[in-house]
């Protein structure tokens, strides 16, 4: 792998960034509407109940759960802006490996979601008086599994569109409001019909969320919990670059590749 | 040992179930040489062109690059080559400055900035240097295509229709500036165009394509003598037209 090669496809993101508002103010914007009207909800709740802590518990979620759609839409966005400008041809003809795509991809997902992240704790921490870090440091581990899972969601999401065509950019935007009920982002995974509960065991966020309802509840640290979480997000980084490589070589058999727009679907 | 061919291809085909797209050809490109590739309209040279640039696989058929061979050193191979062509303009939302700062990292150019500024003086890019590509007429982002492909002195450029929509005085300019380099450099090139005017000019040897085949090879001034045609258009319209009626005048 050559870091260099990496390094370019980042550059190529902030050099879209610097200078372009409408790039920018999605980075901060939708995160900042989410934490200011899921902040004065959950403190109304607050009001009418008080035997639960819906400031801690719901807004800690709402935050999580925008910090992993963040860092998915971080790697789906870096890819659509090669589409939207018909860059294929001219990326995949040079000596990039798809390593190097993709590791780019990640480290510039990681830059935007950050952003979107520190902006969300500073509003609940200034608005709502919730620091999501007074839980201790595995609020650190949590976020690290998250942003993994969104970094395999975003890579899965991005085969899909490489395999069926630029229209299927449709299929992604959605993708993690179709996940986030079995995701058990807002209640737990025993919640769920029996029937629906081996598919969110199988969701690392699940697990991820279950440890936060746990530490938020003032419990110890379900470290069964967190462990499974963050190998299952890894597990899932590699099966998302796995897929991702399969529907690229399939890509380029077909000629998909050097005629993406052509939306060949074969 | 001796230099290695720019481009060597060998038994090249490409299917697509049962349609034909290339179909078994085989030819070399010596440093130095500019090779003309040409064709009627959908003979399989932009297939050509795509496999070799590694983003379509071939059905069989072996691709070496400077000596690499392409699908076992995909990354060193493609290294070794650069292309400009008319349907891949640059990213249109960069600038010609950051385009080719990105694209010389890709290719990983030593002493880049260097290297940019060289570029951006061959092909008469200063004044454009902050300007967006995609406002850019055809001729300057045809020049910004040029002056990436040749950012990393590939032992291989090729040319996609590179003057393609371009005014007579622009592309003259452009042949003449490529026609430099390679003297300068000693590449190789292989130059696919409609306009056998330039193909004469440019091209040292031309294969002419149809159905996915290689059906004619050699100088392009000499060709069609051989041929009983009085220009190299004329034998490009039978080759297009009726390919296996071919007279063969022997000089």
């Amino acid at each position: 792998m050559n870091p260099r090669r990496a390094f370019a496809i980042v550059l190529r993101i902030f050099f879209l960034m610097r200078g372009s508002f409408t790039r920018i103010f999605p980075l901060f914007a939708w995160a900042a509407i989410d934490i200011i009207l899921w902040g004065f909800i959950t403190r109304y709740l607050d009001t009418v109940q008080s035997n639960f802590n819906f400031v801690s518990t719901m807004l800690g979620a709402v935050l999580l759960w925008d910090f992993f759609t963040r860092a998915m839409f971080g790697i789906s966005t870096s890819f659509f802006e090669d589409v939207w400008s018909r860059n294929f041809l001219n990326l995949f003809a040079t000596p990039l490996r798809l390593s190097e795509y993709i590791g780019g991809l990640v480290v510039a997902s990681m830059m935007t979601s950050f952003i979107g992240l520190v902006v969300m704790l500073t509003l609940a921490a200034l608005v709502f008086g919730l620091w999501i870090f007074s839980f201790g440091a595995v609020v650190i581990v949590i976020l690290l599994g998250l942003f993994l899972f969104g970094i395999a969601f975003g890579i899965f999401a991005i085969g899909i569109v490489l395999r069926l065509g630029p229209a299927a950019e449709w299929f992604i935007w959605p993708m993690p409001a179709v996940l986030a009920p079995i995701a058990a982002v807002f209640y737990p995974v025993a919640v769920l019909p029996i029937w629906l509960q081996p598919l969110a065991r199988a969701i690392p966020a699940s697990y991820l969320f279950e440890t936060l309802r746990a530490i938020v509840k003032g419990g110890t640290v379900p470290a069964d919990s967190l462990w499974i979480g963050c190998t299952l997000s890894v597990v899932y980084v590699f099966l998302a670059f796995w897929f991702f490589r399969v529907q690229y070589y399939h890509a380029v058999r077909t000629g998909l590749v050097a005629r993406y727009s052509a939306e060949t679907l074969s | 040992m001796s230099n290695p061919a720019a481009l060597d291809v060998r038994d090249l085909r490409k299917h697509y179930g049962q349609t034909i797209a290339v179909d078994g050809i085989s030819f070399a490109v010596k440093p130095g040489e500019v090779v003309g590739l040409l064709g009627p309209n959908g003979a399989g040279k932009t297939t050509t062109i795509n496999m070799l640039l590694g983003v379509l696989e071939p059905t069989t058929g072996t691709i070496f690059i400077h000596g690499i061979d392409l699908a076992k050193e995909r990354s060193r191979a493609l290294q070794q080559t650069n292309f400009a062509a008319v349907y891949a303009p640059l990213p249109g939302n960069l600038t010609i400055l950051e385009n080719l700062r990105i694209f010389g990292m890709l290719y990983d150019v030593p002493n880049l900035s260097e290297r940019i500024e060289e570029v951006i003086e061959t092909f008469d890019l200063k004044q454009f240097r902050k300007t967006k590509c995609g406002v850019l007429s055809s001729g300057e982002q045809t020049r910004a295509s040029l002056a990436k492909a040749m950012l990393n002195k590939p032992p291989l450029l090729l040319l996609d229709e590179p003057t393609a929509s371009l005014d007579p005085s622009a592309a003259r300019y452009i042949r003449e500036t490529i026609v430099e380099f390679v003297q300068k450099t000693l590449i190789g090139v292989l130059w696919t165009s409609h306009n056998m005017y330039e193909v004469t000019d440019v091209c040292s040897r031309v294969l002419f394509l149809s159905k996915g085949a290689i059906v004619l090879e050699g100088d392009p001034k000499a060709l069609p003598g051989l041929h009983g045609k009085n220009s190299l258009e004329d034998l490009f319209v039978t080759v297009a037209r009726e390919p296996l009626a071919l007279e063969h005048h022997p000089a």
